[in-house]
């Protein structure tokens, strides 16, 4: 049997998430006798390749970066999973949501710095004027809610997922746990 | 003419049952064992129809009906479960998340709050509804509870305990449409209410993290209700 192909992407996260996956501990090793990681933040493969199975999405999509990264992500893969509060709801970043950009930035670059307060021109990607779940912007195949989801819960989902099989996701986690 | 005493017989999801004609679908469902998903309902408060989760379906009729606040009838035909049903039941808990700012993982009710049972028991693992996060505030000038505007799903719970047991009626809804919201007194600061005992009892029948004992951390509210049913009983005893 040839074996999947999973990647795992970070957005707008607290990458509480990615550890939450690490915890599935000793049982990654049943797992990678199915899958091969192929792109994720843990491994060291630069480019997201051309065809993926499984994707697991951390966090919400908060600036052009994670609007460009998401896009692709999805057109390069079969299954992709919202994983976690951020990404399914947009969560703790989506508390700037009522207060707009202008403010945020200046808070954040301005008014909390003593030395040089000054807006970022460079290198900082432009934040999005609302930060939004993933499936606002592209389709989401399986919704994974929790902050972050219980490693049992990841395990389960992904081993569903492996077999073909759609997880029961209301009795694995919920928003919030 | 039936009178409020009268034993009717009628059906719920095939199963002959029979109440009392002054019961509602809700009562005579749950006295036989039969699940209705409920929001703004709380036993000993009077019932208000407010949320729509209730909902049943009623041979006979194309509309929609809230069990909480329908009488049964003779030989009716009561549907608490189907797919038409789960489909607004679905809408509605989706829409009261989108409607305002409930962040799940920083909430004092977080993993004790009626909402996210709700949105559990539908299925609802995300909100197919665009957020609106509106700007709202957290009044805080009470000695010891706050209001978080931002979890409120206007279920009235509070307003009916504070004017019903506890008769200080210090809560009200204010506002129209979107606009509306929780007041107390005439919309001032909770703080400086007049007519606010101190009580608690809105906090604790509150069904999600909007209010709150003051002090409490994340996922920390849990909400004592018993006392409800105990303080009807016992001035039922009394009359
Ligand atoms: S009130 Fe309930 S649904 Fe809303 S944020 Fe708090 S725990 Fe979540
Ligand atoms: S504050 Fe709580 S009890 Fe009062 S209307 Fe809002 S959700 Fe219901
Ligand atoms: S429980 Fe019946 S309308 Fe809310």
């Amino acid at each position: 049997m040839t074996k999947l192909k999973l990647a795992t992407v970070w957005l707008d996260g607290c990458s509480g998430c990615h550890m939450s996956f690490l915890d599935i501990d000793e049982r990654l090793l049943e797992l990678v006798e199915k899958v091969d990681i192929v792109y994720s933040p843990l491994v060291d493969f630069k480019a997201f390749p051309d065809a993926v199975d499984i994707t697991l999405v951390e966090g919400a999509v908060s600036n052009q970066d994670d609007l460009e990264k998401i896009k692709k992500v999805r057109a390069h893969t079969r299954l992709l999973v919202a994983l976690g509060d951020c990404a399914v709801t947009a969560n703790v970043p989506s508390m700037r949501n009522p207060f707009g950009v202008d403010q945020v930035v200046k808070r954040a670059y301005e008014e909390n710095v003593t030395l040089q307060p000054q807006l970022p021109t460079q290198a900082v990607p432009p934040l999005l004027k609302r930060v939004r779940p993933v499936h606002d912007i592209v389709t989401v195949d399986v919704h994974l809610p929790g902050c972050p989801p219980s490693a049992d819960a990841i395990f389960a989902a992904l081993v569903a997922l492996v077999e073909g099989r759609t997880p029961d996701v209301a009795a694995l986690t919920r928003f919030g746990a | 003419m039936t009178t409020p005493s009268q034993v009717l017989t009628l059906k719920i999801d095939g199963q002959d049952v029979t109440g009392r004609a002054d019961e509602t679908i809700l009562q005579v469902a749950r006295e036989n064992g039969i699940h209705i998903p409920t929001l703004c309902f709380l036993d000993s408060l009077s019932p208000l129809g407010a949320c729509r989760l209730c909902l049943v379906e009623i041979k006979g009729s194309p509309r929609l009906f809230a069990a909480c606040v329908t009488y049964i009838a003779e030989g009716m035909e009561v549907l608490t479960k189907s797919d038409r049903l789960n489909k607004y039941r679905r809408m509605i808990v989706e829409l009261l998340f989108a409607e305002r700012n409930h962040i799940c993982s920083i909430c004092v009710a977080n993993g004790h709050c009626d909402l996210q049972d709700l949105a559990r028991e539908m299925g609802v693992t995300y909100v197919d509804f665009p957020y609106r996060y509106p700007r709202l505030g957290v009044d805080a000038s009470h000695e010891r509870f706050g209001l978080d505007h931002n979890r409120c799903v206007l279920c009235m719970r509070c307003v009916r305990v504070c004017g019903e047991v506890e008769g200080a009626h210090t809560w009200d809804v204010a506002g129209r449409g979107i606009e509306a919201h929780v007041s107390a007194d005439l919309d001032f600061p909770w703080g400086d209410s007049d007519t606010c005992t101190s009580c608690g009892k809105c906090v604790q029948v509150c069904p999600t993290g909007a209010l709150f004992k003051k002090g409490v951390a994340a996922a920390e509210m849990v909400k004592h209700r018993s006392f409800l049913v105990r303080l009807t009983a016992m001035r039922e005893e009394a009359e």
